[in-house]
């Protein structure tokens, strides 16, 4: 026993004394979750709070047009700035390879004489379908609305693009519908459409009710801290590849193993004591991010971070992250001959396996074969469980299924990691 | 009666690396008796480290026998690591950590108890002259000031055999005086020297019996001034030469 705690107090020095790999392990990674966090919420806030710049031009001078821009206006998204009926396009392509805005609308010219064309033509067809003569039904068919132009910046990502272009559709179908009704009553009544009942038709939509789906029971919906601090924990935990990584190499190199081989003590106390050392560290780790996300974010701007109600689930998810985390990061130093390979390998393995196990991309969104890919990846697994205690309330139980598979492959790195040892005629 | 034990007894020694690259031993034997200052010596190459490194069990031999006071190296069990200290040719401990430090943990890897380790601590750090930076990080002593640290460790457990590959290249004279006084008191009181160097005058100082070793064979072995007269040379770099020859030798 006096072995280990000899050899835990010396790695304990080494890594104290280790100022790079501290900053790799703590700074990197803190600095990654608040910048991450940030960008996420702030993509949340550009739906919800922030606006979005758009540039519109009108080139019509009826009434539909008027009508669009004050559609557009109410949809909440957007902060709009009008431009000049005649503003060129050469004006507007210089404004958004400014970043002026990120989109601009131009609404054509003859837009209101060809909606109204087009309802009265519709409405004709409707009253003659009830049995009825249609005064408008002799309205010559002008042909389809030219469409609106959506100029953008290509920097704009296009699911952005596509939410804005579903809000324009619903901006413009009001519009029509409006001016179809307007036309149908005017025929029917011949008297124009009272606004109080125009309002009722038009604006009594059934409202959408989003509701998160959660174990737990909590209807609270999760914000950009609840999803990226444990996405970015994760990724904190396995970046002390460097250091551990670096470690067993150092070992190596310098001919410190082959020292200890010589002497009456299993190598396996050295494995053990780096394994508890790093985990400890693991858990520092955690402690430290998950408290930043609970005092730090609310004073940044950001949404605070609120534990699962299951501490001890967290304890466990935490304890087995940080165990396979250890696992890959001995595994990697004991094949790596050099600090250079053991850095370089590490450093984009973690990469890879953080982007297919959906920390960078959610795993829902890949295709099938990537989806099948993720299943390796340890990182998946974490972050299921995580998401399973952060995101929906689940308890332990419910997150079981995630860790047997996290266990299993950190036991492969553990075997691999004894059979390169082995191998090396290190044990 | 203990006399009669050998320090080291290899009979038949069979090895080679993997692919047949760099020494290979084949029938090679080699008694070291207990209580001696012995000398291995030979070009680069020849075979010194391979054979210290089976002889410390870091390399299995294919065939034949090893023993170290007459226990199997091959079981390399942990009453063989008790009997013998190693000082390899790399600083073979934590350069982050001070002498003490690097102490209290090859110490208790070494099996001794924190009153052990204590006790030891302050005697060979005072021997080897490093009692004023002995809370010191390592990394930032000088060669000589390493190479005392280095031998510090392979002793702190009192090895009934010390094995030390060059244990003063790349020092001063006066380290390398301090290191070699150090080693004829370690032997006055018991302990088995098995030393290789390249420094052939500092050997002939401290070697009462030496072999020489050229790939893979042991081409000489008797007491130094034995030797000398049956040679008739009167320096062992002299001898060196003469059975190891002059050409260059290239250890890739």
């Amino acid at each position: 026993m006096y072995k280990l705690w000899a050899t835990l107090v010396k790695d304990f020095r080494v890594l104290w004394r280790d100022g790079v790999g501290l900053a790799l392990m703590f700074v990197m990674p803190i600095t990654l979750v608040v910048v991450i966090t940030d960008i996420q919420n702030s993509t949340f806030q550009l739906i919800n709070k922030n606006k979005l710049p758009i540039l519109l031009v009108n080139r019509d001078t009826g009434a539909s047009g008027r009508q669009l821009v004050e559609a557009i206006n109410k949809i909440g998204m957007f902060a709009v700035l009008q431009l000049p009926q005649n503003q060129d396009e050469k004006t507007i392509s210089d404004s958004l390879r400014k970043k002026d805005a990120l989109m601009s609308v131009v609404i054509p010219a003859d837009f209101t004489r060809k909606v109204v064309a087009k309802s009265k033509n519709t409405a004709g067809k409707a009253l003659t379908s009830f049995g009825l003569q249609a005064d408008s039904a002799a309205q010559k068919d002008l042909g389809e609305i030219d469409p609106l132009t959506l100029y953008y910046n290509p920097v704009l990502q296009e699911s952005l693009r596509l939410s804005v272009k579903g809000a324009l559709q619903s901006a413009l179908q009001l519009v029509e519908s409006r001016q179809t009704l307007r036309t149908l009553y005017f025929d029917i009544n011949e008297k124009p459409l009272p606004a109080d009942l125009e309002g009722q038709m038009l604006n009594n939509k059934a409202r959408i009710n989003d509701m998160p789906v959660s174990i737990g029971g909590s209807m609270k919906p999760p914000n950009a801290a609840q999803h990226n601090v444990p996405a970015w924990t994760i990724f904190a935990m396995f970046f002390i590849i460097m250091s551990l990584g670096g470690s067993v190499v150092r070992e190596k190199v310098s001919g410190s193993f082959i020292r200890l081989k010589t002497l009456p003590t299993s190598y396996l106390v050295g494995m053990l004591s780096k394994q508890i050392t790093y985990i400890i560290v693991t858990f520092i780790q955690a402690a430290v991010i998950f408290s930043l996300g609970i005092w730090l974010f609310p004073h940044i701007n950001l949404p605070g971070l609120e534990l699962p109600h299951d501490l001890f689930g967290l304890f466990i998810v935490t304890l087995l992250t940080g165990w396979c985390a250890v696992s890959f990061a001995i595994c990697v130093g004991v094949f790596s001959e050099t600090h250079q390979q053991n850095n370089g390998f590490g450093a984009i393995a973690i990469v890879i396996l953080a982007a297919i196990g959906g920390l960078m991309v959610p795993t829902f969104s890949m295709d099938t074969s990537l989806k099948a890919i993720a299943n390796f990846s340890p990182m998946h697994w974490c972050l299921e469980a995580y998401y399973g205690l952060f995101l929906q309330n689940g308890k332990l139980g419910d997150v079981v299924s995630y860790l047997v598979p996290l266990v299993l492959i950190t036991l492969a790195f553990q075997l691999l990691a004894l059979w390169g040892l082995r191998r090396k005629n290190l044990i | 009666m203990v006399n009669d034990v050998l320090a080291v007894n290899i009979e038949n020694l069979g090895f080679h690396y993997p692919g047949n690259d760099g020494v290979t031993f084949s029938g090679l034997n080699l008694k070291v008796k207990k209580g001696q200052r012995f000398g291995l010596f030979g070009p680069n190459g020849a075979g010194k480290t391979t054979l210290l490194s089976i002889m410390t069990g870091l390399i299995s031999p294919l065939k034949g026998k090893v023993e170290l006071l007459g226990h199997n190296v091959a079981k390399h069990n942990n009453e063989v690591n008790h009997l013998f200290g190693f000082v390899p040719q790399d600083f073979s401990f934590y350069q982050e950590l001070s002498p003490v430090e690097n102490l209290a943990f090859f110490g208790a890897w070494a099996g001794l108890n924190r009153h052990e380790i204590k006790t030891k601590t302050d005697e060979l750090l005072h021997i080897l002259g490093l009692d004023s930076v002995r809370n010191k990080q390592v990394d930032k002593f000088s060669g000589g000031m390493k190479r005392r640290v280095n031998l510090a460790i392979g002793v702190i457990h009192n090895p009934q055999i010390l094995i030390l590959d060059e244990p003063t290249v790349g020092v001063d004279v006066q380290t390398r005086h301090a290191i070699i006084s150090y080693l004829h008191e370690l032997n006055k009181n018991g302990t088995t020297l098995i030393y290789t160097s390249h420094q052939l005058s500092e050997a002939e100082g401290l070697c009462e019996e030496v072999a020489l070793i050229d790939s893979g064979e042991i081409i000489a072995q008797n007491h130094l001034e034995a030797l000398l007269i049956e040679h008739k040379k009167e320096s062992l770099e002299g001898l060196f030469l003469e059975l190891t020859g002059k050409e260059y030798r290239n250890d890739v």
